[in-house]
């Protein structure tokens, strides 16, 4: 094949270097000022240096090195993970299903631990300082929506009056003002994963995990979350870290895509999408679907790769 | 509400169908009475072996100033029983909850206590307590509260994982995940427990006081039904018994108005289907 799993990654990032050339946009996603040079965390001009890892560390949110995650059975769900999470960005983990993307988040999340490899997270990660999005709603079916958005704020001791008046802000700003009476049950699947965003919002959260959240949704309501999504992104300046296995997502969403591969779940390439925000028509523009075909041929050459029996393939050609 | 799908029956036709659904038992039971009153009378069985439903209504109301007090006395130790049962089965329930190894170290003996026949410890009951109420009390809740609390453990258990991971995530105390998640989370299986139970409590209550086999003025429908075997009154026998069965479906009828109260807005069990 192409080659060990390394010679990938570069081959990765060099070949949407280009998309890198607008990199000064990605300040409009709320990174924080204080950042030094250009685009933070993005030296523009020099692309191959964008290896994980080689950032300022105030700009790291998390930091992984050789993290892998096996689970009891012996099965390598992950394997010699390097990842940073810089602060503004909006990361998306690419893969097929079995890559290991939603056990990543898991670690990400402090959910679950790696059981190799180092995980350092910032301070701004403390409780309430992640949200998490499931694949499903996961709403609890007796509260309401406002008592579901206030959970994480009941959670963390802050009374009623404050957290009900923030958690209708939470509804609001995800468009579900009208709605704060209603069960999960009375409301559409799209306007369920609204609820569940806006919980993970309320606490203002510096990292937004979430996990595959738009799967079961159909097209249309996918596409005005996803347009919802990046506003709230740009609005709010969170950080996010998306899991998903649709390549038009995540071409369209993020600044930055990590495409895995599975049998272990490992990073095999990076791509950097021009950055939002995504003008109206850039779902039919050419350039988007160049780079939907460039993340498309990464995903293909990704799960086109070998089973690794070890940590390490032979070294390259 | 919003989608019209379901209701595109006109309403007209819905509500005879509800109506054809809640008249068809009772329509069955008047047609089985009266197949008995009319077999009765066409074979001249005499009343001692079997008497018809005439008969039995008859002696029903003839016998009330003695049945209606008993009734009272076998609903009471029912419903206190299955009060004690509801408390005893949740309170146990949650402690398991608190920890898996009291839950693994007591389990079995609620097991025990569930499938050991009540006939065959009532009689020690009756022996170690002097109370002929409290007694028959503990007989009716060792049969009434093990489906509460098999329920209920479960129940607790069975929160979403998902649900469970954000209170987690959110550092939520073992207090909060427990009230704010998991017990609300257990509601509608305590209650299909409650309503197991509250069968069971019923039977409980009958059989421990056919084996106590107490009589006098606080004596409850069992024991009349007994005493009435002894005196040939077979009418009136049918007439307690009745008055059991009545209660039960009592008891069922309000514990299943109890749960579509609680949990008529939320849970899939209560709700009409819309879409």
């Amino acid at each position: 094949m192409d080659g060990p799993a390394p010679g990938m990654r570069h081959a990765g990032t060099d070949g949407v270097g280009s998309g890198g050339a607008g990199s000064g946009g990605a300040g409009s996603g709320g990174t924080r000022p204080e950042a030094a040079a250009p685009g933070p965390g993005q030296p523009a001009a020099s692309p191959p240096a964008a290896i994980p890892g080689g950032v300022q560390p105030d700009d790291a949110l998390l930091v992984l090195s050789g993290v892998g995650r096996r689970f009891p059975g012996g099965t390598r769900a992950l394997s010699d993970i390097d990842l940073t999470v810089r602060r503004g960005e909006f990361l998306s983990l690419l893969g097929p299903s079995g890559c290991g993307k939603s056990t990543l988040l898991r670690l990400l999340a402090g959910l679950d631990r790696p059981s190799e490899g180092t995980l350092r997270r910032d301070a701004a990660l403390a409780a309430g300082g992640m949200g998490f999005v499931f694949q499903e709603p996961t709403l609890m079916p007796w509260a309401t929506a406002l008592g579901n958005v206030r959970l994480p704020l009941r959670l963390a001791g802050i009374g009623r009056r404050e957290g009900e008046a923030r958690a209708a802000a939470a509804l609001e700003a995800v468009g579900l003002g009208g709605f704060q009476r209603a069960l999960p049950r009375e409301l559409s699947g799209g306007m369920r994963m609204r609820v569940s965003i806006a919980r993970a919002l309320v606490t203002r959260p510096a990292l937004l995990l979430m996990d595959e959240p738009f799967a079961a949704l159909d097209e249309i309501t996918r596409h005005r979350l996803n347009d919802d999504l990046l506003a709230l992104w740009s609005e709010t300046g969170v950080t996010v870290v998306f899991v998903t296995h649709s390549v038009f997502e995540s071409v369209f969403l993020s600044t930055r895509i990590l495409v895995m591969a599975a049998h272990p779940g490992r990073i095999v390439a990076e791509l950097r999408p021009p950055p939002p925000p995504r003008p109206p028509g850039f779902r039919t523009s050419p350039g988007y679907a160049a780079h939907c075909a460039e993340a498309m041929a990464a995903l293909e050459r990704a799960m086109a790769l070998p089973r690794m029996v070890l940590s390490r393939a032979a070294p390259p050609a | 509400m919003k989608d019209g799908t379901a209701d595109a029956r006109p309403d007209g036709t819905a509500l005879a169908a509800r109506l054809a659904a809640q008249a068809a038992p009772v329509a069955v039971g008047l047609l089985v009475l009266l197949l008995w009153e009319g077999l009765v009378r066409a074979l001249a069985v005499p009343p001692w072996i079997l008497p018809g439903p005439v008969a039995i209504g008859t002696a029903l109301v003839a016998d009330w100033p003695l049945l209606g007090p008993s009734l009272l006395v076998t609903l009471r130790i029912a419903l206190l029983s299955l009060l004690i049962s509801a408390a005893a089965g949740a309170g146990l329930a949650l402690l398991f909850a608190q920890s898996r190894w009291l839950e693994r170290a007591l389990f079995p003996y609620a097991v025990v206590l569930q499938v050991t026949p009540v006939v065959a410890i009532a009689p020690l009951i009756l022996i170690w307590t002097d109370d002929v109420t409290a007694s028959l009390l503990i007989c009716a809740t060792i049969v009434a509260f093990f489906p509460i609390l098999a329920n209920t453990a479960t129940g607790l258990r069975s929160a979403d994982r998902n649900l469970e991971d954000l209170f987690r995530l959110y550092g939520a105390t073992r207090r909060q995940s427990l009230l704010l998640l998991r017990v609300p989370a257990a509601l509608p299986w305590f209650l299909a427990g409650l309503r197991v139970a509250g069968g069971l409590a019923l039977i409980g209550a009958v059989v421990a006081e056919f084996v106590a086999g107490a009589g006098g003025a606080g004596s409850g429908l069992a024991f009349r039904i007994l005493e009435a075997s002894f005196q040939l009154r077979i009418p009136r026998m049918f007439a307690a018994l009745a008055l059991i069965s009545a209660s039960g479906i009592a008891i069922f009828a309000a514990l299943g108005l109890l749960q579509r109260l609680l949990l008529r807005r939320w849970h899939e069990s209560e709700l009409r289907r819309e879409r």
